[in-house]
Order: structure tokens, then sequence, then C-alpha cells
């Protein structure tokens, strides 16, 4: 055969919908058997907890930053806030004397506990509250002002909850510990999932493709009659609401937590989780936030001290990985603007394809025609 | 509030300013040319706290040497950064500079845990800067009174280098119209850096003024300062450079007597600089002395 185009085919849909069943079951195998220690450790069952937690995180803050194209940098202050409405409302009363030691806790919610669910959307809700807030001032900035505002407000939070007046609720400085943590590693992917879930949903919908508008063209999208504060609004909220669910779970995972925990730095690093992911690709966040997530702790190789021989080498010491990590977040935005995914999607047609472009390049290479221009078929898609 | 503490508060208050209105005009020239908020400015300012440090205790430098020193390694940090991180994305989106901005921050504070550890560094004393000096009964290290003066007499260089020289003449150009200016026979490149070179030499001095008074340097010493530099940049109308020194005193004045009169709001002396931009940008975005730009379909 002398025409050796490549050729897009797609699977057909069983074929897929068998693959996604199988896929899922995967998943639920896996996550049980990480949790029974069947495989891995308690250390690989923390590194998958806070990968799905900042999974979610950092899809809630590429709804706001990918999909609408609003330059927002305050993840890390609703984080901040559904970590601490879950740890307030969650620490037994057993338990919160030692917290409170210092300053006693406040008599209005001294008998207060949550089951954590509850405590959770509690959470997101205020989260979402105060993005609502502060969202009617901030959202008529312009891209830059609305990022250094965000910022503003999210070290706002972290005043506030360290300020004096705040210790009979918040503990101030000292922070709080004894959270109860997650009885099985279920409770956080399953949570994580459903919020994702139900953010894939809202892209997918007609106000999904008004964010998408928006991040094209805003003064297109007005013209177009979509209502830009209403809708930037909307995603600022949903991503506040789950920004602070993340946050809850966040708290349950670390059990301790403490206002310097939530400064700009983790905003930073979910910005490296979405960048490297893709602007504006819900998989390509999952996938880069367990790339990182995993690579934080595998590089921590880097932090220790190594030697050949007697011979010390001196460029391992602690803060090594961060450098590391920080190169790398420049490298993808210097060389590798479109990230993991680019806006593009997890799909199986897209796998099926790539497998089998290797082998069409392998064969065009052997047989030494490459110089002609030869023209990959894709699809419009 | 009695008079003493009164003129002891305006004395820091505005030595705290000028600090900031230095790093604020590096802020503003940069918006005004490259319309991009240098996330890193406030870290090289950070770093140009450590080089100080290297200078005197390592190499026991004299002082006007250090600051002869301090200056240039900023400066060739700021053009690297430039020349490495901003220039090769000139063309692309505003998002995507930006967060090339926040990577190249992220790794400075990262590179300064890495390099001088995560630990404060006692910053050193520089010749006469911190012999304290006592005018009636307010007393204050001479660094104190000499930074004011300092700021004012680089206000009145700049002003001249922008409006009377052609440098300057080139620099509003590019800061009006890339493609124009460019056609006009105008070397963008040369005149972004220069625009950087200024910027860093500013902030290092500025580091060593601002450090001066201040028992310590981190990592993250250099965060705050630059967001805070940032809103008095915007407070004063960006990219307008005796709009960045107004913003800059009125944020080190504000948040001086912030704590001095009322001292149970210590803790959210940060947060009122980001109130004040709050409430700047929406009775007026253009800031105290910014023109009115129209919007660009």
């Amino acid at each position: 055969m002398i025409v050796m185009a490549f050729e897009y085919k797609r699977l057909n849909k069983t074929t897929k919908i068998i693959l996604t069943l199988l896929l899922i079951a995967g998943c639920i195998v896996l996550t049980y058997m990480l949790d029974k220690g069947i495989i891995g450790t308690s250390y690989t069952v923390r590194i998958v907890r806070i990968s799905v937690i900042y999974a979610l995180i950092g899809v809630s803050m590429n709804l706001v930053n990918g999909f609408t194209g609003v330059f927002s940098l305050g993840q890390a202050g609703f984080m901040a806030i559904g970590a601490y409405t879950v740890g307030v409302l969650t620490i037994p009363l057993a338990s919160r004397p030692n917290v409170y030691y210092l300053v006693p806790i406040s008599e209005k919610i001294q008998d207060l506990v949550m089951p954590f669910g509850v405590a959770l959307i509690i959470g997101g809700i205020f989260a979402a509250i105060f993005a609502a807030l502060i969202g009617t001032p901030v959202l008529r900035l312009k891209s830059d002002y609305l990022a250094i505002a965000t910022l503003g407000f999210s070290e706002i939070v972290r005043a506030i909850i360290a300020n004096n007046q705040m210790w009979p609720i918040t503990n101030g400085s000292l922070g709080l510990k004894s959270i109860p943590t997650f009885p099985s590693l279920f409770i956080p992917v399953i949570i994580s999932t459903v919020g994702i879930a139900f953010m894939v949903l809202l892209i997918k919908s007609s106000y999904g493709r008004a964010f998408k508008a928006i991040r094209e063209d805003e003064v297109a999208a007005e013209a177009m009659g979509i209502n830009l504060f209403k809708h930037k609004g909307l995603s600022f909220i949903i991503s506040a609401f789950f920004a602070g669910v993340g946050g809850g779970l966040l708290a349950a995972h670390l059990t301790a937590i403490d206002s310097n925990q939530f400064k700009i730095m983790v905003t930073y690093e979910l910005l490296l989780i979405i960048v490297l992911g893709g602007l504006g690709s819900v998989t390509g966040t999952v996938i880069s936030s367990f790339m990182i997530c995993s690579g934080k702790e595998l590089l921590r190789w880097f932090d220790l001290p190594h030697s050949i021989g007697t011979w010390k080498i001196p460029i391992f010491r602690p803060g090594l990985r961060m450098v590391i990590f920080s190169l790398l977040l420049m490298t993808v935005v210097l060389f590798w603007r479109r990230g993991l995914m680019g806006r593009k999607e997890f799909s199986w047609d897209g796998i099926y394809n790539f497998l089998r472009r290797w082998p069409w390049r392998v064969r065009r290479l052997i047989r030494g025609d490459y110089s002609k221009k030869q023209e990959e078929v894709t699809p419009n898609a | 509030m009695d008079q003493v503490t009164l003129f002891q508060n305006l004395v820091t208050g505005v030595s705290l300013g000028s600090a900031y209105a230095l790093i604020a005009i590096g802020y503003t020239m940069v918006y005004g040319i490259l319309r991009l908020i240098n996330f890193a400015h406030g870290d090289i300012f950070m770093m140009a706290g450590y080089f100080t440090i290297f200078a005197v205790s390592s190499f026991g430098m004299p002082w006007y040497i250090t600051i002869l020193f301090v200056t240039v390694v900023t400066v060739i940090l700021g053009v690297t950064i430039e020349k490495v991180a901003y220039r090769p994305l000139r063309e692309s989106p505003r998002m995507s500079i930006m967060i090339s901005a926040i990577g190249v921050s992220y790794l400075l504070v990262n590179s300064a845990t890495y390099l001088f550890t995560g630990l404060p560094r006692a910053f050193p004393q520089l010749g006469f800067l911190q012999k304290v000096y006592h005018i009636g009964d307010v007393s204050a290290p001479i660094v104190t009174f000499i930074t004011p003066v300092v700021t004012i007499v680089i206000l009145f260089v700049l002003l001249y280098l922008v409006n009377f020289t052609k440098i300057g003449m080139a620099m509003r150009a590019v800061s009006k119209d890339f493609e124009a200016a460019r056609l006009m026979g105008i070397e963008i490149n040369k005149i972004i850096s220069i625009t950087f070179v200024i910027g860093c030499s500013l902030a290092a001095i500025s580091a060593i003024l601002y450090f001066s008074p201040r028992p310590m340097v981190f990592p993250f010493s250099g965060f705050m300062p630059g967001l805070k530099c940032f809103v008095a940049a915007v407070l004063g109308g960006i990219g307008n450079i005796p709009g960045a020194v107004i913003g800059g005193f009125i944020i080190g004045l504000a948040e001086t007597f912030l704590v001095g009169i009322f001292p149970q709001l210590t803790g959210y002396s940060d947060a009122f600089t980001f109130v004040l931009l709050i409430v700047m940008l929406l009775f007026r975005p253009t800031g105290l002395l910014g023109e009115k730009i129209a919007e660009k379909v």
C-alpha cells in the first residue's frame, strides 16, 4: 500500500462502555485493596488521599481559571474556611479542652459537634458565601487586578483566622488538632468523585458553554447576550464551594491544621497542578494532581543527604525538592504551554488512536518515505 | 496619642512609605510597559536583602561597595528573569505571562529556602546606617531619616529621565503602543531591559533601606512588601511614577498609624492594605493620578 495517511478511527459505543465500566471497576477494586492494606502501605494510602483531595480543589480552580478565564488566586482562602469549619465542628467534645488549652472555646459552639458530612457541606457553604460577598466587588475587576484582589482576600482570611479576637473559635495561631480522620479511603475518593462529576456536568451544560464563551472573548460573549457578572459569579461561587469542601477533606486528612498551611504557596501549587494538566481540562487536572502529589513524595529523595563513598554531595539538602518543582512549573509554562492535555479531555478514542499512531509512525520510518508530506487525517470533532 | 508618639509614628511611617515607594516604582514601570504584574518583584527585593547579608558577612565589604555590589547583582538577576521567563511569552495571552511571573516568584522563594535555609538571617550593620539619632524626643536609626530623602531624589532623577531624555521618550512610546514604537525604530527589547534595570536597582536600594532597621531576612520576607507595593502602585495610578511614590507613602503611613492608634488591630495591618485596594478599585479604578484608558476590543 502506498497511501499511508493516518486514519483516525473511532471505537464503537459498546467497546467504550465496557472499557469505562472496567476502568470504574478497576478504580473501586484498587481503592478497596489500598484501603484493606492488600497492596501498598499506609504511606501509599496517604498519597492517594492527598491526590484525590487536590484533584477536587484543582478542578474547582480550573473551573474558574481554565474554563471561565477569570484569573482568581483565592483558592487557599476558601480552603482555609472549609478546613476550619470542619475542624471546629468535628473535634470530639472530649478533646476540646486539650485543643483550646490557652483560650477556652466560645460558649456558643462548645457543645456543637456535627457529623463529618454535614460539617463538610457547611464548610463548603461558608466558603461559597464568602465568595459571593467578595465576588460582587472583585468580579468587576479586570484580569490582573482581580488576581491581586483575590490573593489579598485569601491573605485577609488567614489574618482573620489567626487574629486575637478569633481565638475562642479558631484557636488562633495554635491551630486545631485532634480532628477525626477518615475511617476509610473510600470517603475522600467518593466525595471527590461526586464533586468533580458535578463540575463536569456543569461544564457540559449551557452554563459551561457560557463560561467558555466568556473565556474566549468577554466582549463577544456579552454581545451574544451572556450575563457576564452572573456567569462569572456562578463559576466563582461553585469553585469556592468545592475548594471549601476540599479544604475540609484536607483538615480531616491532616488531623491538625493551622493558618500557616493556607499560605499563598498552596494556591501556587494548585496553579502548578492545573497548568501542568492543562488549563481547561478536567481529566488533565486529575492526572496531574496524582503526578504532582506523588511526585512531591518521591522527590523527597532529593532533600536527604547523599554521598559517593565518603564524599558528601553538597547539593542534596532540604529544599532542593521544591526548587526542582518550581523549575518544573517554569518549564511547563515556557516550553509546554498546553500542559498534559491542553483543553482536551481523556477519551477512549484518543487513547486508541494514540496507541495506533505509534506503529504507524514506525512503519513509515522503516519504509523511509517520510520525506513526502503526509497529512494525518484527523476528524473534525 | 501625644505629640512625641505622633511624630515617632510619622517618622516611621514616612520612612516605611519611602521604601515601599521605591519598590512600587519598579512595579509601575514594568506594568506601564509590559502590562504585566511582575509577581517576582517582591522576591527580587528579598533576594537583594540576602545579597546584602552575603556581601557584608561573607566578603566583609564596606558599606559603599556593598550598595554597588547588591545593586549590580540584583539587576543581573532581574534582567535574566526578564530574558528567560517573560520575553518568550510576549506574544502569548496575558494569563500565561502572569503564570510565568508567579512561577518565577515561586522559584525564587524556593531557591532562597534551599540556598539560605528557611531560618531567618540577621541583617548586618551597614556602616553608619543603624546609628540611632535623636531629633527632640524622637529617636530612630539614621536610615529612617535618610530613606525619604533618597526616595525623593530618585523620584526627581526618574522624572527627568522619563520626561526629558531620549530613553524616556522611547519608554513612553513603548508603553503607549508596542507596534507603533517598533515601527518608529525603537528597539523594544532594549527599552524593556532598561526598565527592568531601573526597577531592580530601585528594589536593591529599597531592600537595603527597608531591612536596615529590621532585624531579619527570611525567604518570605519579600512577599508581603511586594503585594503591598503593587497595591501602592495601583493606588497612585498604575504606570505613573509620582503616583507610585504617593501610593507608597499612603500605604506606609496608613499601616503605621493603624497599628499606632489601634494596637489591637495589629494582626489586620496586612489585610487593611487590601481593603484599601478594593475600595480604590471600586471608586476610582485608574488610581489617584492615573489616566482613563478605554477598553479595546
